[in-house]
């Protein structure tokens, strides 16, 4: 259908905001084969040996990171960290100067995390090797938002039709931005709720339609996907208490079921048991939160395999 | 010395003209507006198809000097004016140290006549260091020079403050020029809140900051029957709440840029930091509310904010990337192409709103074209056609969010005090 047209080689993944739902599709399809790989007794493939990637990550991440490094290894690739908290500005070299000498090095692909918007997009205008966004800020996080709708999808078996609560701080979440966009293009209608202090203003814009109220979202949803909420947007106060949080806001198994019987439970991690989350219910008979840290390791082989190797066809790695 | 300039359209608001004709200039001073005007031995400009006007005021230019030359200094600040068609430019003092105290102001008005080649008008700042902690010594500085008063970049958050700085600043007449953004709406913020900022995930700085800031200090100047300027305004309820305080008579002028004219905030998509500026690019409709504001007197002037910075400043992430970009040399062809050739407002009053309105608002003896008057003339080519080019510019920095923009009318020459500063595009000093 098309997809012959499709081929991801050589070029970044920034957000998946300006992707097209052909390019969406061919990486869920080789994630599909990827995820084969991981059950192997013996996981290395030869397909990316003598390519070089580096996880650059200016904010800390422990999931992510190490998602994104054994995906590279599984395919043979060499996989180095280089981890700072602090900022550029912080640390006195420019995020320009910091991606240069990383260049200088030789690596073919550069993941990168950063706690600015834009920062992949800058990275990507600066240096040759490709870029994969693992975060920019509240902005996109492009993998999270493939991982997510693979695991929907293979699920239910479609995206199309299918109601998709997103629940909690959508203002500050990079996930919620990547869910919607890719969501909405393979033919999902995303439902936003969260206390309004944490619901950007005219987010509607992206296609999503707004609920004050969590009770609303998850009204007959097929799937309810739960983001964490950081303590610090408390203190900043956006919300008066974590108790409160949970008695309004939370996902709890009353709450849940408001969603179809069949509905999927999903979170991103790190969860926060008994605030966002209750605890009785994160691993529950709807929940497939385990499944989504399988799956995400299969889309990110998946996409370097695409950006570094792939055809425009579904490929079989052997 | 004298020298005529022949047969172009003279445009003057300040008395309503708008003819062809010829300007004789003798040494700094106008000295005969006519037509057909002979005189041996002058040096003839010709203006055919060109516009002769009042050399253009800029009442809201960031110098730099002293302290940050990185990113501009008096000598090339000055030369951007020329380029641009200025010839008198009113520089804010938020330089370092902060132009808190008169011989700050002397100081600059000393190296401008020194290394500049456009009037400079100083503005001293309303508080010690711009801290919005206490008053600096307003009157001290009037006496050396300074034309106006403003904390620029920052809002005077604290009332008690203002309410005094007005009350001490009408002892003199002076005027006070507000940044007007409530600062506990905009912490942290980088651009317009709406739309494009829920889609890009960047913190906003809504509309309404600018609305109860601008509310709080046309009451207040109300209260004290102060004067007050408001700068750079970009909000449709800023507009209003002007165009209703005018109404009822409060002394307030207004102000609105080049930038706030022509983008929206859908330039910000590509993360591009040479669109970061204070207040943020709007959503159309208040960039339609400007324009309806300018165009119906509601906003006074069109002043550029020229604030540049250094190349290394703004190349980083655009969270850290600092507020501002250069304007002096774009701002007539982004005002005739956005304004004048789309038939939305007149040459003529547009003219005025860059020259004899920022003169009558700053108390100037400029902004007009009037025999015995000082010869400060901008000509310019209202279509001719260029394309802007950072590398071509004259202030140092090398951003514009203009860059690559089509722009359609450009000054031809610059005429400060008798002389020719600029001419065809060069600086000539």
């Amino acid at each position: 259908m098309g997809k012959s047209d499709v081929c991801l080689r050589g070029k970044d993944l920034l957000g998946l905001q300006n992707m097209t739902s052909a390019e969406i599709e061919l990486i869920l399809d080789t994630a599909r084969e990827m995820k084969t790989i991981i059950d192997r007794d013996i996981k290395k493939v030869p397909t990316l040996r003598g390519k070089a990637v580096i996880n650059l990550f200016f904010e800390p991440s422990t999931r992510t990171r190490t998602s994104f490094e054994l995906a590279g290894k599984y395919l043979g690739a060499d996989v180095c960290n280089i981890t700072t908290s602090a900022s550029s500005v912080v640390k006195g070299e420019s995020l320009r100067d910091t991606l240069l000498t990383v260049e200088a090095m030789g690596v073919d692909l550069i993941i990168m995390r950063h706690a600015a918007e834009g920062a992949a997009q800058f990275a990507a205008g600066i240096v040759k090797p490709l870029i994969i966004n693992a975060g920019d800020g509240a902005h996109e996080h492009p993998t999270q938002g493939l991982l997510d709708m693979f695991t929907i999808r293979e699920k239910k078996g479609t995206l199309q039709g299918l109601k998709v609560a997103i629940i909690g701080d959508i203002l500050h979440s990079r996930v919620a931005r990547s869910n919607i966009w890719g969501l909405s293009k393979l033919g999902a209608q995303v439902h936003l709720a969260g206390p309004q202090t944490l619901l950007p203003r005219d987010i509607d814009a992206l296609g999503a339609k707004v609920h004050k109220r969590v009770e609303e979202a998850l009204d007959g949803a097929d799937v309810v996907n739960v983001l964490r909420i950081q303590r610090e947007r408390q203190q900043k106060g956006l919300f008066p208490s974590a108790r409160e949080y949970a008695r309004i806001f939370g996902v709890n198994s009353a709450r849940l079921a408001l969603a179809k019987p069949d509905a999927l439970l999903m979170h991103p991690g790190p969860m926060n048991r008994g605030l966002e989350i209750a605890a009785d219910i994160a691993y529950n008979e709807h929940s497939v939160i385990a499944e989504q840290v399988k799956n995400g390791l299969a889309v990110r082989m998946a996409a370097l395999y695409l950006m570094l190797m792939g055809g425009s066809q579904v490929e079989t790695i052997n | 010395m004298k020298r005529l300039i022949k047969g172009g359209r003279i445009i003057n608001p300040a008395d309503n003209t708008n003819m062809v004709g010829d300007i004789l200039i003798e040494n700094d001073q106008i000295v005969e507006i006519g037509e057909n005007l002979r005189c041996e031995g002058a040096e003839v400009f010709q203006a055919d198809g060109l516009i002769v006007a009042p050399g253009f005021i800029d009442m809201h230019t960031h110098l730099r000097e002293p302290g940050l030359e990185a990113k501009e200094d008096i000598a090339s600040g000055t030369r951007a004016a020329a380029a641009g068609g200025f010839t008198t430019i009113a520089c804010m003092a938020n330089t370092k140290p902060v132009i808190d105290s008169a011989i700050l102001v002397v100081g600059v008005n000393r190296r401008a006549q020194e290394i500049g080649v456009v009037h400079v008008k100083p503005i001293g700042a309303v508080s010690k260091g711009l801290a919005g902690q206490e008053l600096a010594e307003i009157g001290d500085m009037i006496a050396a020079g300074a034309v106006a008063f403003s904390d620029d970049g920052k809002y005077i958050s604290n009332s008690q403050l203002l309410r005094t700085a007005m009350e001490y600043i009408s002892i003199f007449d002076g005027l006070l020029i507000s940044h007007a953004e409530d600062e506990t709406l905009v912490e942290d913020g980088v651009m317009h809140e709406g739309s494009v900022s829920a889609m890009l995930g960047m913190k906003g700085r809504p509309a309404v900051a600018e609305d109860i800031a601008v509310a709080r200090d046309l009451l207040m100047a109300e209260y004290v029957g102060a004067r007050i300027h408001i700068a750079h305004v970009s909000t449709k309820g800023a507009v209003e709440l002007i165009r209703k305080a005018k109404e009822r008579g409060v002394r307030v002028t207004a102000e609105t840029t080049p930038h706030h004219l022509y983008f929206t905030d859908e330039a910000l998509t590509g993360f591009n930091t040479a669109f970061k500026v204070n207040p943020p690019l709007r959503s159309a409709e208040h960039v339609a509310a400007v324009r309806e504001g300018l165009r119906d007197g509601t906003i006074d002037v069109i002043a550029t904010d020229h604030a540049p910075h250094a190349f290394e400043e703004k190349d980083v992430e655009f969270r850290y990337a600092p507020s501002g970009f250069p304007g002096l040399e774009t701002a007539l062809g982004v005002i005739l192409t956005t304004l004048y050739h789309s038939g939305f407002m007149s040459l003529q009053d547009l003219v005025a709103r860059m020259s004899s309105a920022p003169a009558r608002i700053l108390g100037l003896e400029a902004g007009t074209l009037q025999v015995g008057h000082p010869a400060d003339i901008v000509i310019f080519d209202p279509d001719q056609e260029w394309q802007v080019d950072p590398q071509n510019f004259w202030t140092k920095a090398r951003h514009s969010p203009f860059e690559g923009v089509k722009l359609k009318g450009k000054a031809i020459a610059t005429i400060v005090a008798g002389k020719f500063v600029m001419c065809n595009g060069e600086v000539l000093q």
